[in-house]
């Protein structure tokens, strides 16, 4: 595909990688759409369900009022047309567009997943670091055990336990909620407030990438130290912790930041979890619930949303590696 | 970065203790003080309801919410007597076709509209009978509501219909709707379902989806010094370990419908800052049933059925299995029920030998391995309680030579399995019998009932014209004394035929704090009551 107009090549690369991203995602829509209509049930008979009571015309209505007495092609059919005016549709049973649904979720999703990737990157980097200049040695070995723990430990029962040992025994933190309810804080008490509540849903969702970055992060940083440049860089006499810092980190975070690409969409998997644990209002937990609730235009919505996520986090990674490595150039 | 990496190292390890300590200060406890001197109750919720009018969705845990907000003419006590609540008087003629309720007077809805008889008729007329998903059956007979004045409503009737008065006896049932703000639209899509306008003791604020719902002290309640509580907050908590913790830390002051799981019972059950009331679900008067299909042999045979009643031993259910916090049913009509139940009837005491005496006598021999046959058992996908239940239940039928095997699904798939295709053999079903036989039980047993894709509705496929004729009868018969001899007749006959077998009444816990008092005064408890009189204890 050319695009003549654009001349930066990193313009280009992000245009063409948008452009090939559109019929990737309506691909997306499309198997989502078919796998969730061959779930058993629908929206209709939850409601009905839940209310405990229904009659056939109850029923019908639902059906009649949320389109499902459409035929499924159809009802794909008028999704994907709404969808390219960017409508995303409306959940019938939250009486609520799906956009404005979402839109009202994702900052609590996000602050989520950004914190508890930036606790991920930045622990693990620093103790993959540290135990990368000490290896084989106590210290190197006490950061590898904790790494195996961490990176064993199933992410429910971290987050229930956490909350046994820190809210129901010390009294440290809430069980759950990301701020004190209705309390009229404002301001900078308010985000100490917030900031208390994610201490454990943070920790919890972070954990696991914190052992994984660790160990990947040691295992090439101890690459590059092999690498002759390090040893050119140790004859011009240049400081053990410059060397470490300037030379051998910014080769060894390349790794890194591919897992951060690819796993940027698991980490949306991972606060499903937590947001039901900690009952964070979150997005997690939204996509969660909609699967029970047969809520098919709010679970396409936020697939559709994740598929997004993804797709752009990804190129974000690829412009990274141009700004962290320069060998890697942009055709 | 010229600095060492120890040196660096040190300060993030130095910042982030900052950052932990210094968000130490509010321990969970202090919290909970506040709340409870502020007279700020916290009500634990899950799952969150899709929105807030009960008129037109009877889901449970939307009645917690809106029953504080909005109140119905009548409520019943914990004896299921009816209660004056809008209404203040109300007058039913001797042939049972005309109800007339006088109105209190100086009600006004959170807007600061006057609450009128115009209201309640609407709210009969164009809501309750139209799309109530109960009340097309139980006001179905009822022609108009008259409004000579402001004050009066009059019911007419088309033929006498006892139930009715208990299903307008509930503000989680029949909540009473503002003309002004509903007429003319349709109520499934008008903007006041998410934020609803009621007369009751507490205002609607603010709804955060997925995390809670705030209601304020109404300043201009008609009962005056009430309600005594100021903030009523919901907050959503889907996690039930999660769940409980938040009662053990002081988080959450009250939840209803058994919020905890009864695992955590024996431990919670000890905490003298929480205490346990079971009080408060006559209205619903849940239970559990084992529905036995009829369309698949040998499951048509009603001796393999009654073997099965006398395999399982209800008394041990009750215990091991629900913690004690149930009754052994005997028949369909549960014992809250006082009115109509029966124990009158054919019973199936545990006993294994009759049960494979039975058995045999319907030709099913044990085979090489000790097992007569094979059937399937879908479990109710309602979490960990009722998993056990279908474990149970396998273990004792395979004593009697009955191979059970047992089913997961979730919600959707169970509705769609059991209520639409019909493809099982047994399932152990919750269900509400309610009030009045006409809202909960008889669509397990009329054969008009069996309809494809209804759910919650007679899925066996028991058709029997006695019991047609009986169930019919009842509807409309206004002498109490005939209705409750139909009562008696249709339990024996149920009891008989056996398509559904009772297993337990189910006693839902309502979890609180100590010092919350008078949260449950009425049969419909916290899902109906709306919380004018209860207050924290200081």
């Amino acid at each position: 595909m050319q695009l003549p107009q654009i001349q930066s090549p990193m313009l280009r690369l992000v245009g063409q990688r948008l452009l090939k991203a559109i019929p990737l995602i309506l691909a997306i829509v499309i198997c989502n759409f078919v796998l969730l209509k061959l779930a058993p049930g629908d929206a209709a008979e939850v409601l009905a369900g839940e209310a405990a009571a229904g009659t056939a015309e109850y029923l019908a209505e639902l059906r009649a009022r949320f389109g499902l007495d459409q035929p499924v092609h159809m009802q794909l059919w008028h999704y994907i047309v709404k969808l390219a005016t960017l409508d995303l549709g409306f959940s019938f049973r939250h009486n609520q567009t799906v956009l404005s649904l979402i839109l009202d979720r994702l900052p609590a999703t996000l602050l989520l997943m950004f914190s508890g990737m930036g606790l991920a990157v930045v622990v693990g980097a620093a103790l993959g670091i540290l135990a990368s200049q000490r290896v084989n040695q106590l210290r190197d070995n006490i950061i590898s055990v904790f790494a195996i723990l961490s990176f064993s430990v199933p992410v429910f029962w971290l987050g229930l336990m956490l909350i046994v040992v820190f809210s129901v025994n010390l009294g440290w933190f809430p069980a759950g909620g990301m701020e004190t309810m209705a309390s009229g804080k404002r301001g900078v008490v308010r985000m100490l407030d917030i900031l208390q509540h994610m201490v454990m849903p943070v920790t919890t969702l972070g954990l696991f990438y914190v052992a994984l970055y660790t160990r990947v992060m040691r295992a090439s940083m101890l690459e590059v130290f092999n690498q002759d440049f390090v040893t050119t860089a140790r004859a011009k006499g240049l400081s053990e912790s410059r060397i470490t810092l300037r030379h051998v980190f910014r080769n060894a975070l390349l790794p890194m930041v591919t897992l951060i690409g690819v796993q940027f969409g698991t980490l949306l998997g991972g606060s499903v979890l937590v947001e039901t644990v900690f009952s964070w209002p979150g997005l997690g937990r939204l996509a969660f619930e909609a699967v029970f609730q047969r809520d098919i235009n709010l679970l396409l919505g936020i697939l559709l949303m994740c598929s997004v996520l993804v797709v752009l986090s990804n190129i974000l990674v690829d412009v990274m590696y141009s700004q962290l490595d320069p060998r890697i150039r942009i055709r | 970065m010229a600095t060492s990496n120890t040196n660096v190292f040190k300060r993030v390890i130095l910042s982030v203790a900052t950052l932990v300590i210094t968000t130490f200060g509010f321990p969970a406890a202090a919290q909970s003080a506040a709340d409870i001197e502020s007279g700020t109750l916290k009500f634990a919720l899950s799952p969150e309801p899709p929105f807030l009018l009960t008129a037109i969705n009877t889901t449970l845990q939307m009645g917690m919410v809106t029953s504080k907000v909005m109140e119905g003419l009548l409520y019943l006590d914990s004896d299921l007597k009816p209660q004056p609540l809008l209404a203040e008087k109300w007058d039913i003629s001797a042939d049972g076709l005309t109800y007339t309720f006088k109105l209190r007077p100086n009600v006004k809805w959170h807007d600061g509209q006057p609450f009128t008889s115009a209201d309640v008729s609407y709210t009969i007329l164009e809501v309750l009978k139209k799309v109530h998903p109960r009340g097309r059956t139980a006001l179905a007979k009822i022609t108009t509501v008259e409004t000579p004045d402001p004050l009066t409503a009059i019911i007419k009737l088309s033929k006498p219909a006892p139930p009715m008065l208990t299903a307008l006896a509930s503000s989680y049932e029949s909540p009473m709707m503002p003309k002004h703000l509903f007429a003319g639209s349709d109520p499934a899509s008008n903007p006041y379902i998410s934020k609803p306008v009621g007369t009751g003791p507490f205002v609607f604020k603010e709804w955060k989806k997925g995390d809670f719902i705030l209601l304020e002290k109404n300043p201009n309640y008609w009962q005056a010094g009430k309600p005594l509580l100021r903030r009523i907050v919901f907050r959503v908590i889907n996690d039930a370990s999660a769940r409980a913790a938040s009662f053990e830390t002081g988080e959450v002051h009250i939840g209803g419908l058994s919020p905890v799981p009864l695992t955590d019972m024996p431990r919670i059950a000890k905490n003298p800052a929480l205490s346990v009331e079971t009080r408060g679900y006559a209205y619903m008067s849940p239970y559990m049933l084992m529905e036995v299909n009829l369309r698949k042999p040998p499951l048509n045979d009603v001796r393999v059925r009654r073997a099965i009643a006398h395999a399982i031993d209800r008394d041990r259910m009750t215990q091991v299995v629900w913690m004690g916090y149930g009754k052994p049913a005997v028949s369909p009509i549960p014992s809250q029920v006082t009115s109509f139940h029966s124990t009158d009837v054919a019973k199936y005491e545990y006993s294994v030998e009759k049960a494979k005496k039975l058995l045999d006598e319907a030709g099913l021999k044990p085979g090489a391995n000790g097992m007569r046959f094979k059937m399937t058992h879908d479990l109710f996908p309602l979490g960990s309680d009722y998993q056990r239940t279908g474990e149970f239940i396998k273990q004792q039928l395979a004593r009697v030579g009955i191979e059970l095997e047992l089913r997961s699904q979730d919600l959707p798939s169970y509705f769609r399995r059991i209520f639409t295709e019909y493809d099982f053999d047994s399932t152990s079903g919750y269900y509400g019998a309610f009030a009045d036989p006409t809202q909960g039980v008889q669509r397990l047993f009329w054969s008009k009932a069996i309809q494809k894709g209804v759910v919650f509705t007679n899925a066996t496929d028991y058709r029997s014209a006695d019991m047609d004729r009986i169930i019919e009868a009842a509807q409309d018969e206004n002498d109490f004394t005939k209705r409750k001899a139909l009562y008696l007749d249709m339990q024996r006959l149920a009891m008989t035929d056996l398509p559904i077998i009772p297993l337990m009444e189910t006693r839902f816990i309502t979890l609180s704090s100590s010092k919350l008092k008078r949260h449950t005064i009425s049969a419909d408890g916290v899902i109906g009551g709306n919380f004018a009189d209860a207050y924290f204890e200081k």
